[in-house]
């Protein structure tokens, strides 16, 4: 324990003196004010920027869109993940897809739907949701193979029945790999609308720190990006502390 | 039997995705979603024009730079993180979280630091292949038994021999698949890089192919990309397996 | 030193149980496997039998049949004067070799699993969940995570979620095969008080001719694949036994006596095809 309180200590410090020496080298005119602004002038811009409740709709459109594209991910994918789990020549099929979806860059396709949809919401959930349901599909599969085989046995020494099986033992027993495909549904669908906004879009915050690139407008652009790298560590900083919780009480030690 | 089965229903799911295509073009007009085989056709005949093969080689420069710093400096760190316990202690967890982050939205800073040539979009790309690189160099070298290194002072190795012939293959095959999952995110930093304010290399082409509505044009580099994206990616999983002895 | 004899009465009967193993083309089983049988057996109410065998043997075939999880492929099983076969019938109890604890409940909830789910009173599953749970020495862990406790303590939980359900029949398939010597003789004590307690029947599958020897009243030594019995042994233990037996002269007896039936059978099991030449050495 104490070995760990020391190390996150080093860790803060080396964290703290990478912020400081770029305060430093921004202060001092070592870096360029056109390039970088000084880590307390970003904060202070964002402090304004939040104050001020212009930021308020982009924010609340693309947390909702984010939201949106990682629930229908999981939802779905769990769903396509069971369906395809029964079914295991659908499933020989698709392995090399899943293999080498993630290896191809997916995201190319997002000009393709705006050709089809339009500039609307659409364009972006979809590509959202293509993004981050394969890996919750190929977690739920994972997880479903992962079940000890002696589980079914037990369910039949309780004599329970298939849908008592799988709400009480298959369920729990994938659970982990469901929660992996979970934070990874979460990441992608954040990384998948950031992009799209920031690449094409109407609005949104992507789209606003594009537009402050290019008004030169330094002290919005900074904020932004600060505020959106806030966001993502705060959502990694809970899922993480879910799965401690998790790995804590379920992993240690099992063969 | 059952390989030449499963290689036939693979078959029919691509087969499967084509009538899709097709069904999709059918729904939205020839302008948004062109047709399989006037794409294909277009393909075929635009594949060998200079204006195709001068954005290829673009990206493929790009690539190939941003494959250099992410390899050279995510080995490099990787190893350095791996071997000195502290310093992975304390390092591995900020490159997990930093791994974690949305790259894109630093994509401006990388701009303003590197401008808008093609040094920023080999920066863009370096800077998502270096981070799982390092990651998962620091894992195998950690991962590997501390027995080995008993067993090679018990063999009177040098330092040197010692890395070379036993901490080296020991780590290798897990270093590799860093190497193969650095190329797959280095290439997507590269074309998210083009997609942005760029004027040359694949990424810009699909942009632009927006812009003027050319769908043929679109598919047909959507396509090429994920050829080329597959095909390196299934040639990296052959060697990672060799070197798994799988 | 034995009570009088009690009354014989038939708990469970195998009649000619033969299990064999279809052939699957491109599973990687080319040709049919015949793993068991045919056995006769009858169980006593009340007996501790034990079933040793080399590795392979079809040990775990025959309990599974036993208790329902497979159907026979001809023969019959019959529990309590019923027909088994196809599902797990009431009264009978499973304690598996593989750590079958569930890593999601605590140790109070793993044990409570089945009496939950059979629509017991909420008061009288406290009871016996607290009476099973005290009886296998986990007063200390009703609240933790199995993932807390040693390999030799998680299958305590399963004994003691097995032990609630009151089953009448205990079948243990190699319970303690993944425990080190020591934790086995130990954990072969709580059988044996669990056996006297409950008064049921117990079938114990074991490739441990010590663990048979200490524990059982009667042990079937069991033949290479197909699995037969090729001898049934009985040790004439009293009822009120426990691990010290070890040192006494029947013990080295007894297990001299079922090595002696199995060696050739084990070296069967490995592979080996000149067993009376290496016999005979």
């Amino acid at each position: 324990m104490a070995i760990m309180t020391r190390i996150g200590l080093i860790r803060l410090v080396v964290i703290a003196a990478l912020i400081g020496a770029l305060e430093l080298a921004c202060r001092t005119g070592l870096i360029d004010h056109r390039i970088i602004i000084a880590p307390s002038e970003m904060a202070s811009a964002l402090w304004t920027l939040l104050a001020s409740g212009s930021l308020d709709a982009d924010i609340a459109r693309t947390l909702g869109l984010i939201g949106l594209v990682t629930a229908l991910s999981i939802v779905l994918g769990f769903a396509a993940g069971i369906a395809i789990h029964a079914l295991p020549r659908l499933r020989e099929a698709l392995d090399p897809f899943f293999a080498t979806y993630y290896a191809v860059p997916v995201f190319i396709f997002y000009p393709v739907l705006i050709a089809i949809f339009g500039l609307s919401l659409m364009p972006i959930v979809l590509i959202g949701v293509a993004t981050a349901i394969v890996a919750m599909i190929i977690a739920t599969l994972n997880g479903l193979d992962r079940v000890p085989r002696v589980l079914d046995k037990v369910a039949r020494v309780h004599r329970l029945g298939r849908i008592a099986t799988a709400l009480q033992l298959q369920l729990p027993a994938a659970a982990p790999y469901l929660f992996t495909g979970i934070k990874l549904a979460v990441s992608y669908g954040f990384i998948a609308v950031i992009a799209a906004e920031f690449i094409l879009s109407p609005a949104g915050l992507g789209r606003d720190i594009a537009d402050a690139y290019a008004d030169f407008n330094n002290r919005r652009m900074y904020a932004l990006i600060l505020f959106l790298l806030i966001v993502a560590t705060l959502i990694n900083a809970v899922l993480h502390g879910l799965d401690m919780r998790f790995a804590a009480r379920r992993s240690g030690g099992r063969a | 039997m059952t390989a030449t089965r499963r290689a036939a229903d693979t078959l029919i799911l691509l087969v499967g995705l084509v009538v899709l295509w097709e069904i999709l073009h059918r729904i939205a007009g020839e302008t948004a979603m062109p047709a399989p085989l006037s794409t294909f056709a277009y393909l075929v005949h635009n594949l060998a024009t200079p204006r195709f093969i001068a954005n290829l080689t673009t990206t493929g420069l790009e690539l190939g730079y941003a494959l250099l710093l992410a390899y050279g400096i995510g080995l490099a760190v990787g190893v350095w993180l791996g071997a000195h316990r502290l310093s992975g202690a304390v390092g591995e967890p900020i490159l997990v979280s930093l791994y974690s982050l949305p790259k894109i939205t630093l994509y401006p800073v990388v701009l303003l630091i590197f401008g808008l040539g093609i040094s920023g979009k080999v920066a863009f790309g370096a800077l998502h292949g270096v981070l799982p690189v390092a990651l998962l160099t620091t894992g195998a070298i950690r991962a590997i038994p501390p027995v080995y290194l008993r067993a090679a002072r018990t063999l009177q190795l040098s330092p040197w021999q010692t890395i070379t012939t036993v901490l080296l293959p020991a780590a290798l095959p897990e270093v590799f698949t860093g190497l193969r999952i650095g190329f797959t995110v280095t290439l997507l930093g590269v074309l998210l890089g083009e997609m942005f304010a760029s004027k040359e290399g694949l990424g810009a082409m699909i942009i632009n192919a927006l812009q003027l509505a050319q769908g043929e044009e679109m598919m047909t580099v959507a396509i090429v990309l994920f050829a080329f994206a597959a095909l390196a990616n299934g040639l990296l999983l052959f060697v990672e397996h060799r070197l798994r002895r799988i | 030193m034995n009570a009088a004899p009690v009354p014989r009465e038939v708990h469970a009967e195998l009649k000619g149980v033969t299990r064999i193993y279809p052939a699957v083309p491109g599973a990687g089983a080319k040709l049919p496997v015949h793993a068991l049988g045919p056995i006769d057996l009858d169980l006593v109410r009340g007996e501790f039998f034990a079933v040793v065998g080399p590795s392979g043997c079809g040990k775990s075939t025959f309990l599974e049949v036993l208790a329902g999880l497979q159907k026979p492929t001809a023969g019959s099983v019959s529990f309590e004067g019923k027909p088994v076969g196809g599902h797990v019938p009431e009264g009978i109890g499973v304690v598996f070799q593989e750590d079958a604890s569930f890593p999601w409940l605590t140790v109070w909830h793993n044990v409570a699993f089945g009496l939950r789910r059979n629509g017991v009173a909420a008061a009288e599953v406290r009871r016996r969940v607290e009476d099973a749970i005290a009886f296998m020495g986990l007063k200390d862990f009703a609240g933790a995570y199995p993932s807390q406790l040693s390999g030799g303590m998680r299958q305590r939980v399963c004994i003691a979620r097995t032990l609630v359900l009151q089953p009448r029949l205990i079948l243990l398939d190699e319970p303690f095969g993944a425990l080190d010597a020591q934790t086995r003789l130990l954990m072969g004590d709580e059988v044996l008080r669990l056996w006297r307690r409950t008064g049921a029947t117990v079938l114990l599958i074991t490739h441990a001719l010590d663990e048979a020897a200490m524990l059982a009243d009667r042990i079937g030594a069991m033949s290479a694949r197909p699995g037969r019995f090729i001898e049934i042994i009985a040790t004439g233990w009293p009822r009120d036994r426990d691990s010290t037996i070890v040192g006494e002269a029947a013990f080295g007896e007894i297990t001299g006596r079922l090595w002696e039936r199995l060696r050739s059978e084990s070296l069967k099991a490995l592979g080996h095809s000149g067993v009376s030449a290496m016999a005979a050495e």
